[in-house]
């Protein structure tokens, strides 16, 4: 569905993450993250590029592997994104929601 | 002669000796299978064991009597795999050469991931019952508890059997009902998921289930650690959930053997192409069951599905054919809900599991998604069929390795 972030028409899941990372910019993540009420900081910026990163690269991302990536900690990546961290933090780099396996 | 190599005689790998012991003879062939243990455990007894609904006797046989007398079986620790030199390497410093490897080490838990749960109260108020040992200390305990905050936890995905935990929380409810004290448990389900389940149909069914037998759901929580002085779990961003009864399942990993062998990712799971079951990085090695890292659940069911696929796909590597990109995810798990009664659910890596009648469209008799007493039969038969039909590697009538989407209510 189409959804209007930071004043352009952007496709979004159910879930309200970008289904095409083309449509991404800074503003839009600037307001996403603004709607999930996280201030963003130099220090998130780090963070999302490295999710961005990492998806480009095709590496599933998973709490556990923030942890050992060495540009943050777990308990850092929680204090910038208080709330599902993992989930918060890609929907505002423009990727998708990780899958967790079942 | 030529080998294959079977690693681990567990569910994957001892459906893999009877599948292609029929398939690859003497003397042009020679299967070896090991494994460092004695016994064959059906851990899905495990759930069942902690409430006196299954004995020990139940669920342990030799690992041996499933195992066919033309395969080589080797009671050994596996030290290493040097794949790029086809050799395995023994504990005692042996060394066995392979033509082809099957990699079937499956996963544990690995509760010292997480700071203090192996910690003082291990095994006196914080449990798994992912182990026997586990299963069998809080058989005990919950012989003589007499109540109070039971917490039910994962602490993170991948598990096996994502579902267990949910089933002993159902289980749990109705264990204390039948002892007349349900009424002086509270219990709380703790998950790092969104929700219940991470399908959202099955989901909302489950969470329907917690409500109306008064569990409390706690979703989204990353455990930290393990507070023994204070009995409480805290999560990375402080929430904190008390207990008195806390029973976990922790970290589930794939075997130290691949970090050894530098073959696993971070949680030592093996890189394996998941519609084949070649491994990524090497051609005559291949992984099913609970040692791969393909988003499948990982479940018995799941290995069996894998098995009858990989089995055609080995002979096809064999014979210099191009191998089948057949399997597609299937998995099939009856879901305890308590009181005698049980959910079926049927689903791939594309398909959630939806409403419907299994195996037979539009007859059953189970029932997809529903409470039903058949289904708990089902589950119950689950054993029988898993000791004499599963492991010997037979094809069960009218269920198919790839999903069937007849019968099913997809929207
Ligand atoms: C509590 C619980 C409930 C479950 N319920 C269900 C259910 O209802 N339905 C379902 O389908 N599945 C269920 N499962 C999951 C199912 O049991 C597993 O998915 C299945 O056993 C996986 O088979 P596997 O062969 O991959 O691993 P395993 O059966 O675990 O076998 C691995 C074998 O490898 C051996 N091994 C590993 N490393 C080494 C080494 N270095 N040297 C020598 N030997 C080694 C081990 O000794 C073991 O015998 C449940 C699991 C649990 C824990």
């Amino acid at each position: 569905m189409e959804k209007i972030i930071a004043g352009k028409n952007i496709t979004v899941n159910e879930e309200g993450y970008l289904t095409d990372f083309n449509q991404w910019d800074e503003k839009v993540g600037e307001a996403i993250a603004a709607e999930a009420n996280v201030p963003l900081s130099p220090r998130h910026w780090e963070i999302l590029k490295y999710l961005q990163d990492e998806h480009k690269n095709q590496v599933a991302l998973s709490i556990r592997r923030i942890g050992k990536s060495g540009v943050t900690d777990i308990k850092e990546f929680y204090q910038l994104f208080p709330v599902a961290p993992l989930k918060t933090a890609t929907k505002i780099a423009g990727i998708p929601k990780p899958a967790s396996c079942i | 002669m030529k080998n294959i190599v079977i690693l681990g005689a567990g569910t994957a790998g001892t459906m893999m000796a009877n599948h292609l012991h029929h398939q690859l003879k003497h003397p042009e062939w020679q299967i070896t299978i090991i494994d460092e243990r004695e016994e064959h455990h059906y851990q899905p007894g495990y759930l069942f064991l902690p409430f006196d609904i299954y004995s020990p006797e139940d669920i342990v046989k030799t690992i041996e009597e499933f195992i066919p007398k033309d395969v080589k079986l080797i009671k050994q620790q596996i030290n290493r795999i040097v794949p790029t030199e086809n050799k395995i390497q023994l504990a005692d410093g042996s060394e066995l050469p392979y033509d082809i490897l099957i990699i079937a080490t499956g996963a544990k838990i690995a509760p010292e991931e997480t700071e203090g749960m192996k910690g003082s109260e291990w095994q006196k108020s914080v449990f798994d019952f992912y182990t026997f040992e586990g299963s069998l200390a809080l058989r005990n305990k919950l012989r003589e508890w007499d109540g109070g905050k039971l917490v039910v936890h994962i602490t993170e995905m991948p598990i096996k059997c994502p579902v267990a935990p949910l089933e002993f929380a159902f289980l749990a409810d109705s264990f204390f009902k039948h002892k007349h004290m349900r009424d002086k448990v509270e219990i709380t389900y703790v998950t790092p998921l969104s929700g219940a389940f991470t399908k959202p149909k099955a989901t909302e069914a489950l969470e329907h289930l917690l409500h109306e037998k008064g569990i409390h759901i706690e979703p989204d929580f990353a455990i930290e650690r393990v507070d023994n002085e204070k009995k409480e779990i805290v999560d990375y961003g402080g929430k904190v959930i008390p207990f008195d009864l806390l029973v976990t399942v922790p970290t589930n990993k794939g075997d130290e053997l691949m970090e050894r062998s530098g073959m696993g990712d971070d949680l030592n799971y093996v890189p394996t192409h998941k519609a084949t079951l070649q491994s990524i990085n090497y051609q005559n090695v291949f992984v099913l069951g609970d040692a791969s890292n393909i988003p499948a659940s990982k479940a018995g069911s799941v290995a069996h599905f894998e098995a009858e696929i990989l089995t055609e796909n080995i002979l096809r590597y064999v014979h210099g054919e191009p191998l089948k990109e057949e399997f597609d995810g299937h998995a099939n798990c009856f879901i305890e809900t308590g009181n005698g009664k049980a959910l079926l659910i049927d689903f791939n890596y594309t398909h959630e599991p939806v409403e419907g009648s299994f195996p037979f469209a539009g007859i059953g008799p189970l029932r997809l998604l529903k409470e039903s007493r058949m289904n708990h039969m089902g589950k119950l038969a689950f054993r029988w069929i898993y000791w004499n039909v599963l492991l010997k590697g037979t094809h069960i009538p009218f269920v198919s390795a790839t999903m069937s989407e007849k019968g099913k209510h997809y929207a």
